[in-house]
C-alpha cells in the first residue's frame, strides 16, 4: 500500500431544511490522504468550512465500519461511489486521482425526503418492516434452539438475503425508487427459515403493501439496485418476493 | 449514598428464581397504565422495548439514529456466548458464570453474573425463533466456536455479523409492537435530560436532532441503554455518536457511577494511520483462532514480513502462554502488543502494530476453509488498508472497545435513584474488571429480553407512585436546563470563528490525555498529572470551542459539542477512579503493581470493592463509596494464562 496525497474538486448538494430548494456548491480541497475514508474527507472538508465560519455539510454516518447503514450519498451518480460492494464510510480515498472532480448528492427518492444537505428520512424503510418483517413470537418459551435443524446451506442463503444493512442505495438507485431488493431481502430469509413458515402469506402481502403504501416504485428489471448493493444482496430475492406475493394473493 | 445491591437470599443456583418467586408482579390488565420509557435502541433497549410491550406496558422508545436498526450493538462480530454445552465439551451454566466471573479478574457480583449465564440459553432459544440465521453444522444444528480465552467451544455466531443480526431480530421484534402501537417510537431523538419527581425518575427531555426542539416526557420507570463512552477517548471503536450523555446527565441527578476506569483495550484493531482519523476498527479476535501473532526478533527490523524467516521471529503470545497461546484474554493479549511496541519491535509505517499471521492456517486448512471463517472479516481489512491478508501478515494494535465500568445498579439493574434503570454496556454490572469475547451481546439480551421484565414488575408492584405529566413543575425547569446549556454552548460562537478552534480539535486532545495516561497501563504519576491538565482543556473548550450555526436547526456540530462538554466532566471521575485503584485488575495494568514477572497483580485486601462515585456539583470533588464484593461461591484466583 501506499499513501499519496491528492488534490479534489467537491460539488456537493446544500439544502437547509427540507422545506427549502437546495443546489450544489463548489469546494476545494488539498492534500488528501489516500488512506482516508470518505467520511475522513468529508471531516476535513467540515473542519476547514467551520474554521472559515461556514456551514458544515450535513451528513449521516455513524458506525463508519460498513454495517449499520446510515451513512449513504450518490458520488457522481453512483450510490455509495464508484467501489463495488462497498459503503461510503468504507470507500477509501485510493479510488479517486489528483484532480477529480466528485458530484456528492444525497439518496434522492420520492419516499426519501431529503432533511438538510445529505441527510434524508428513510424511515419508509422501518414501516415495510414494521408491517411483517418479523416472526410473531414474543419472548419466552421459544422452543430449544436446535429443536428444528436448518440444512447449513438454508442458513447461509438466510443470511446472506439477512445481510442487508437497509442504507436505501438501492431505492436512490433505481429509476423508478422501488424499495424491492430491501423488501425482498427480508422476505426471503423469513420464507427460507421454519420459523418463518407459519406467517409465510400475510408477511408477504403485508410488506408488499406497505412497500406500495410508501409511494415506492415497481421492479422493472435494471437491476442497479443490485450493483450499488454494498452488501451484494442478489435480486433472485426480488424473484423470490413476487413468487411469494402471487402464491399468497392467488392461492390464498 | 446507600448501595444496597440486593441480592437475593439462597444457594447462587436458586437466588434468581427465589427472586421472581418473592418479587411482586404487575396484573396484566394493569400493565398498560404503567408508562416506559426506553432510552436506546441496541440490544439491550431493543429487546426490553419489545418484552416489556409484550408484556403490555405503555412504552416509549428513544434512539438517536434515524432507525431504531442503527444502534452500535450491529457492530459486533464475533458472537454470543451461551452455556449450551451442544458441543458436549464439558460446559455448563456453572463453567460460563465461573469463566466470566474469573475473566473480569473477581472484580463483579457473583449473583448477577450467574444469572447471566442462566438466561444464556434462553437468548440463543429466543432468537434462533425470531428467524436469526445462526451458523450451522451441515447435519442442521447450530454450530459454535471457541472465543477469546475460553477453553469450550460455547460461542454462537453468524458470519462475522453476529451484532448485526441479533440486532435486527431485537429490532424485528421491536417493529412488531410498535406496528401494534404498543411501543411509541421516537428516532432522531437524543436524551439532554432526566427529570426527578420527589426523588424518583419520572421522565426525560429530548432535543430532536432534526428541528432542535426540546419535548418532556413523562413515565413511571426510565431506562436507560444508553451503550458505553468509550469515545471519551476521541478514537475507539465506537460508533461515531456514541457518548455518555445520558448516563452522564443521571449521574449528575444522584445516579452513582461505578467503576468508570474499567475501559476494555481490544488487541485486534486496526492500526491508527493519520491524525484525520475518525475512528478505528475492530478486526473480531475471533482471528486469534487461527492467526498467530508475531513480531521481529530484532528491534527496528523493517524488512518485509515474507522476508523475516521464521527463526527470526518471535510468536511471543505462544512463548509466553504456551497453553493459551494466541487465545489468551483481551487484556494480555493488548498489553503483550503495547510491551512489544515500546520495546521497539513494533511493525508498520507507526511502528505501533504486531502482525497477525494467517500462512501457516492457509497452508494446513487451506484458503477456503480459512476464507470461510473470516472472509469478510479479510474483505474489510483490505478495503480500509489495502492489504490482502491471504498475501501477507495483517497488523493489529490495541484500541479502546468497551467500557466495562456504568452506572451502578442493584441486582434488578435500578441505579441509585429509584425508578432509573440502566441495562446493557450503560451499567456496570457483570463484566467486573474485564469482559470476555463474545459476552457484551449476552448481556445486552439477558438485561433486555430476560431480567428487566421482572424487575420492573418488582419495582412497579412494590412502590406507590403518584401520577405525573409533563405539567409537573419539574419539566420545564429541566428544560430549562438543556436550554441554557445548549445557549452557553453557542455564546461562545458570536463573532466568528476568529481565534477558535473546533469541537474535534478539544475532543482529540482529551482523547490523548486519557489513552496516554488513563489507558492499558496507569501509574500515580501520569494520573496526577491527567488530573492536573484536565482543567486546562475544559476551559479551553468553554471559552475557545467555535459552533456554527443555531440551536434550532439540525446542527451536527452543536450535537458533538453537547457530548463532548460531558466527556470532559466525566473524564475527571475516570481518572480519579484509575488513581484511586492501586491494584493492577482485569484490563488495565497499574505500573506500581506488578508481580515478579511483570503480570498484573490483583490487591483482593483493598480493592475487592466495586468503586462508585457520587457528584457533589459544580466544581466538588465527587466522593468515593464502595460496594464490598463476598465471594461464596467462587475463590479468587490470580489470573494465570501460562
Amino acid at each position: 500500500m501506499t499513501t499519496k496525497s491528492i488534490d479534489l474538486s467537491l460539488e456537493i448538494w446544500r439544502q437547509k431544511d427540507s422545506k427549502a430548494t437546495g443546489d450544489f456548491e463548489t469546494y476545494t480541497l488539498q492534500n488528501i490522504s489516500t488512506d482516508m475514508s470518505f467520511l475522513e474527507m468529508l471531516d476535513v472538508l467540515n473542519e476547514n468550512l467551520t474554521r472559515e465560519g461556514r456551514d458544515p455539510v450535513a451528513f449521516d454516518h455513524d458506525c463508519r465500519e460498513g454495517i449499520c447503514g446510515m451513512c449513504g450519498a450518490v458520488v457522481n451518480g453512483i450510490a455509495h461511489g464508484p467501489e463495488p460492494e462497498t459503503t461510503l464510510c468504507q470507500l477509501h480515498m485510493r479510488h479517486f486521482n489528483s484532480g477529480d472532480t466528485l458530484v456528492i448528492e444525497p439518496f434522492r427518492s420520492r419516499a426519501f425526503p431529503i432533511m438538510k444537505d445529505l441527510i434524508t428520512d428513510r424511515s419508509a424503510l422501518d414501516r415495510i418492516i414494521q408491517a411483517g418483517g418479523y416472526v410473531s413470537v414474543n419472548t419466552g418459551g421459544a422452543p430449544d434452539g436446535n429443536a428444528i435443524p436448518i440444512p447449513s446451506t438454508t442458513a447461509e442463503l438466510a443470511m446472506d438475503a439477512a445481510s442487508c444493512i437497509g442504507c436505501g442505495a438501492c431505492v436512490a438507485s433505481c429509476p423508478n425508487g422501488a424499495a424491492m431488493l430491501f423488501t425482498g431481502a427480508k422476505i426471503s430469509q423469513l420464507s427460507l427459515l421454519s420459523q418463518g413458515q407459519p406467517e409465510r402469506k400475510e408477511r408477504a402481502m403485508a410488506m408488499v403493501t406497505a412497500m406500495d403504501k410508501e409511494g415506492f416504485g415497481n421492479c422493472t428489471n435494471e437491476r442497479e439496485c443490485e450493483a450499488v448493493c454494498p452488501k451484494g444482496i442478489s435480486i433472485r430475492n426480488i424473484a423470490i418476493m413476487n413468487r411469494e406475493y402471487v402464491k399468497a394473493s392467488v392461492l390464498g | 449514598m446507600e448501595l444496597k445491591s440486593n441480592v437475593p437470599a439462597g444457594p447462587l443456583a436458586d437466588k434468581w428464581d427465589n427472586h421472581r418467586f418473592s418479587s411482586k408482579l404487575v396484573n396484566p390488565a394493569n400493565r398498560r397504565k404503567y408508562k416506559a420509557i426506553v432510552v436506546g435502541t441496541g440490544l439491550a433497549g431493543a429487546s426490553a422495548s419489545a418484552t416489556l410491550a409484550e408484556q403490555g406496558y405503555d412504552v416509549s422508545t428513544f434512539c438517536i439514529q434515524d432507525s431504531p436498526r442503527r444502534a452500535h450493538s450491529i457492530a459486533a462480530q464475533g458472537g454470543i456466548n451461551a452455556a449450551k454445552n451442544y458441543q458436549n465439551d464439558g460446559d455448563s451454566i456453572y463453567r460460563l458464570f465461573y469463566d466470566t466471573i474469573k475473566g473480569g479478574d473477581f472484580r463483579s457480583r457473583e449473583a448477577n453474573v450467574y444469572r447471566l449465564a442462566q438466561v444464556s440459553n434462553n437468548i440463543i432459544d429466543q432468537c434462533v425463533a425470531q428467524g436469526v440465521p445462526f451458523a450451522r453444522e451441515y447435519g442442521g444444528t447450530l454450530a459454535n466456536r471457541s472465543f477469546g480465552g475460553a477453553q469450550v467451544s460455547r460461542t454462537f455466531y453468524a458470519r462475522g455479523q453476529t451484532g448485526q443480526q441479533l440486532l435486527l431480530g431485537a429490532y424485528s421484534a421491536l417493529s412488531r409492537q410498535i406496528k401494534a402501537a404498543k411501543v411509541t417510537m421516537h428516532t432522531r431523538q437524543e436524551m439532554m435530560e432526566l427529570v426527578l419527581v420527589d426523588g424518583t425518575a419520572r421522565g426525560i427531555v429530548t432535543r430532536d436532532i432534526i428541528s432542535g426542539k426540546l419535548t418532556s416526557h413523562s413515565a413511571d420507570v426510565v431506562i436507560l441503554a444508553t451503550g458505553g463512552y468509550g469515545n471519551a477517548y476521541f478514537l475507539s471503536t465506537n460508533a461515531m455518536a456514541s457518548n455518555v450523555t445520558a448516563a452522564w446527565r443521571a449521574h449528575k441527578k444522584g445516579a452513582g457511577f461505578a467503576n468508570p476506569c474499567f475501559v476494555q483495550i481490544h488487541p485486534t484493531c486496526i492500526p491508527v494511520h493519520g491524525s484525520y482519523q475518525s475512528k478505528l476498527t475492530l478486526m473480531s479476535e475471533s482471528l486469534r483462532n487461527d492467526g498467530r501473532v508475531w513480531v521481529p526478533k530484532k528491534p527496528g527490523d523493517t524488512r518485509k514480513p515474507a522476508s523475516i524467516p521464521e527463526e527470526e521471529r518471535d510468536y511471543y503470545l505462544e512463548n509466553k502462554y504456551p497453553s493459551f497461546g494466541n487465545l489468551v484474554p483481551r487484556d494480555v493479549a493488548s498489553r503483550n502488543a503495547k510491551e512489544q511496541c515500546d520495546a521497539g519491535k513494533g511493525v508498520g509505517s507507526t511502528q505501533l502494530a504486531v502482525y497477525l499471521d494467517f500462512a501457516e492456517a492457509i497452508r494446513r486448512d487451506g484458503e477456503a476453509t480459512i476464507l470461510k471463517k473470516y472472509g469478510n472479516l479479510f474483505q474489510m481489512y483490505e478495503k480500509i488498508t489495502d492489504s490482502n491478508p491471504l498475501d501477507e501478515p495483517m497488523m493489529i494494535y490495541p484500541a479502546v472497545h468497551y467500557t466495562m465500568g456504568g452506572l451502578w445498579v442493584d441486582y434488578n439493574l435500578m441505579t441509585t435513584i429509584p425508578g432509573l434503570f440502566a441495562i446493557g454496556e450503560c451499567n456496570f454490572s457483570d463484566h467486573g474488571a474485564n469482559r470476555l469475547g463474545a459476552s457484551a451481546l449476552m448481556q445486552g439480551l439477558a438485561d433486555g429480553y430476560f431480567i428487566i421484565g421482572n424487575t420492573i414488575a418488582n419495582y412497579l408492584g412494590s412502590t406507590p407512585l403518584d401520577a405525573v405529566d409533563t405539567e409537573h413543575p419539574q419539566f420545564p425547569q429541566a428544560e430549562k436546563q438543556v436550554q441554557d446549556r445548549i445557549a452557553k454552548l453557542l455564546k461562545n460562537s458570536e463573532g466568528g470563528p476568529e481565534g477558535k478552534i473546533t469541537v474535534d480539535d478539544i475532543h482529540k486532545e482529551l482523547g490523548l490525555l486519557l489513552w496516554d495516561h488513563c489507558g492499558m497501563s496507569r501509574d500515580k504519576e501520569g494520573l496526577e498529572k491527567a488530573l492536573t491538565e484536565l482543567p486546562a482543556i475544559q476551559e479551553k473548550f468553554w471559552k475557545h470551542v467555535y459552533i456554527p450555526g443555531s440551536g434550532e436547526e439540525l446542527n451536527q456540530s452543536l450535537e458533538r459539542a453537547g457530548r463532548l462538554a460531558d466527556f470532559l466532566e466525566f473524564a475527571e471521575i475516570m481518572i480519579r477512579d484509575a488513581l484511586a485503584r492501586e491494584e493492577s485488575c482485569g484490563c488495565h495494568l497499574r505500573e506500581e503493581s506488578q508481580t515478579e514477572e511483570n503480570e498484573a497483580k490483583r490487591d483482593d485486601n483493598n480493592y475487592s470493592h466495586v468503586a462508585v462515585w457520587e457528584y457533589q456539583g459544580e466544581s466538588k470533588e465527587p466522593t468515593l463509596h464502595k460496594e464490598e464484593l463476598s465471594f461464596e461461591n467462587v475463590t479468587p484466583s490470580q489470573r494465570s494464562y501460562k
